[in-house]
């Protein structure tokens, strides 16, 4: 039977987090031998948190605290020869998606990323941007899986404190320091991946309005008070992002990050509201994964009339933001 | 200090584009690909613009433009990109599709970059994008790198700052839309960018005649890349999923917003 081995980081604020318990369910329902490879300075709580699911590895150290390549790859390497995995899975977090290529090469295997769906050996993802769905299976080993998050349901951990775990041993070093995590924009965090809903601002909160005049101050305020009587997190499409690059008068909390569609992210939420964006294909690839859609736009034929949003509504989405804002408030 | 910058990076379908998947006996591919209008890809775009900012600033630095891609189709793209920055292609002829692995495009960019003549790995910085437009799988780049031995790895990098001593501070995409800042003792290095902090280059005529005059003789040099389509393709095929749109019009602003708040609260 192969062995299926599931690399898992320790995390700030829970020893495992929430898409590495789902890419252990995804391992279990494989029908392999499951063992579990844990990263991190000290992997004791994380071990105890997924007791009884499979085999327990663990690289542990000082110098696996950090997310940097060298080590993480270090650790990966030792943990899939350790397992003898035939079939390696992983949550897409930014630590693993740096680092797990390079291991797939350094094992002579081959990897498959942004997988959004595990069934019988065959995998499920996007090609062009999410513009195209295939599935395909291979026969090389090891066979390295980044699985997005929302893949499936959660090992449901039944814990138990002071499991034993076998300790493998990794190369640490690394011309590399993680110094820490900053957030781009000032003032309050505006990009929350666990957020129900995704609300999205185009260009058109930048054009002038009905009275002839721009309101930049007025579209500021509306979209952060939206943010904050909702808790949405914000997306952008690329015209607004990019009008701070020509020069142009632009929200400023808005940066790149915030980019949604062709070259920007494909967030997961429940929810979308899209306000004055015109709902084309580039910048529609990017909802591919959110399922209920609406939008706010004064063209009734736009991008978002043809099939891309539940329910559009042409309205002014000053007036609109104004009333939801107090509603909401 | 000065780098020899190898920039990986290939073209694809103009985001404007339709595109549709079709099956043929070297496996799935797009309709028409070969007619469709092309540009440079994205993200590995904006990797060309930093890396032709850091040469500037690095007197003695080169950028080298690694492309695999059908030839034709990568002249076209290079008539426009070659008036941006300045380079010397290194051209590899093969598919440009999504649809191969990126195992196999790994192997045929690192073997290209090895046989650029002087190649010093010590000063050796590999860019590209993080993802492409095509197989957005984040992988290509890394295991070329692994390839070219490379073991101090980025992957959205959107800003690198080079210290006095050469050492690195490079800013990576992380969750929650924040940056992981890390400092690294210096090259040899590979990142692969996000969208960084250029804008897109103007286009300069000077700029394009120095590059036409390497471009031409490179793609007629361009050898066969090895590249094939070597997965188990069970299906190719555009989502499904269209949506029966309810256009809601000359309602009032409180009307849609009320309506608004009560979907976002789940009620509706």
């Amino acid at each position: 039977m192969e062995t299926i081995l599931v690399l898992l980081h320790t995390e700030a604020g829970a020893p495992v987090g929430k898409a590495g318990l789902e890419v252990l369910e995804a391992a279990r329902g494989l029908g392999g031998d499951v063992a579990i490879g844990l990263v991190g300075a000290d992997c004791a709580a994380a071990a105890a948190s997924v007791a009884g699911a499979g085999r327990l590895l663990a690289v542990e150290g000082e110098a696996f605290a950090q997310p940097r390549y060298a080590t993480d790859a270090s650790a990966a390497e030792a943990l899939v020869k350790a397992a003898g995995a035939g079939i390696v899975l992983a949550p897409a977090t930014s630590r693993w998606a740096r680092c797990l290529p390079g291991v797939a090469q350094r094992a002579a295997g081959r990897i498959d990323t942004h997988v959004t769906g595990l069934n019988d050996g065959t995998l499920t993802r996007w090609y062009y941007r999410q513009r195209i769905e295939a599935s395909l299976r291979r026969a090389e080993r090891p066979w390295f899986l980044l699985l997005e998050a929302g893949i499936g349901p959660a090992y449901a951990a039944a814990g138990a404190a002071g499991a034993a775990y076998e300790r493998v041993t990794a190369e640490p070093g690394s011309r590399t320091e993680a110094k820490g995590v900053i957030a781009p924009q000032s003032g309050e965090q505006t990009i929350k991946p666990e957020a129900e809903l995704l609300f999205v601002a185009g260009a058109g909160w930048t054009k002038k309005q009905k009275d002839g005049a721009v309101h930049m101050d007025r579209a500021a305020e509306l979209i952060l008070g939206m943010l904050k009587g909702s808790g949405a997190s914000l997306g952008s499409s690329k015209s607004l992002v990019d009008l701070s690059g020509e020069g142009h008068a632009v929200l400023p909390f808005l940066s790149h990050l915030n980019q949604v569609g062709q070259t920007g992210s494909t967030p997961r939420h429940a929810k979308g509201l899209a306000t004055c964006c015109h709902g084309e294909e580039p910048h529609v690839v990017g909802w591919r994964f959110i399922q209920d859609r609406r939008a706010v736009n004064l063209d009734a034929n736009c991008g978002w009339a043809r099939g891309k949003a539940d329910v559009l509504y042409v309205a002014d989405a000053f007036e609109v933001m104004e009333e939801l804002n107090r509603l909401l408030g | 200090m000065s780098y020899q910058i190898v920039v990986c990076a290939g073209i694809v379908p103009d985001p404007l584009q339709t595109l549709e998947p079709v099956s043929t006996p070297q496996g799935p591919a797009l309709k028409n690909e070969a007619m469709l209008p092309a540009v440079l890809d994205p993200w590995a775009a904006h990797a060309l613009y930093e890396a032709n900012h850091l040469a500037k600033n690095m007197p003695g630095s080169k950028v080298y433009l690694v492309s695999l891609a059908p030839k034709a189709k990568l002249q076209q793209v290079l008539m426009t990109i070659a008036q941006k920055v300045s380079f010397e292609l290194i051209a590899l002829d093969g598919p440009s599709t999504g649809f191969t692995d990126s195992h196999d495009v790994a192997a045929a960019l690192a073997a290209a970059i090895e046989a650029i003549p002087g190649l010093d790995k010590s000063r050796l910085l590999l860019f590209g994008g993080w993802e492409s437009a095509a197989r957005a799988a984040g992988a290509t780049l890394s295991m070329t790198g692994e390839r070219l031995g490379i073991r101090e790895q980025f992957q959205g990098v959107d800003s690198l700052t080079v210290g006095s001593d050469g050492s690195f501070e490079i800013r990576e995409r992380v969750e929650g839309g924040k940056h992981l800042v890390s400092q690294c003792s210096g090259a040899p290095a590979v990142l692969g960018w996000a969208t960084g902090n250029l804008p897109e280059p103007p286009n300069s005529p000077q700029v394009g005649m120095q590059n036409m005059r390497t471009v031409m003789p490179a793609l007629q040099k361009a050898k066969p890349a090895g590249v094939a389509v070597t997965q188990q393709y069970a299906s190719v095929a555009l989502p499904k999923q269209q949506r029966s749109t309810r256009i809601v019009r000359d309602v009032a602003a409180a009307e849609v917003a009320r309506e608004l708040a009560q979907w976002i609260r789940g009620a509706h």
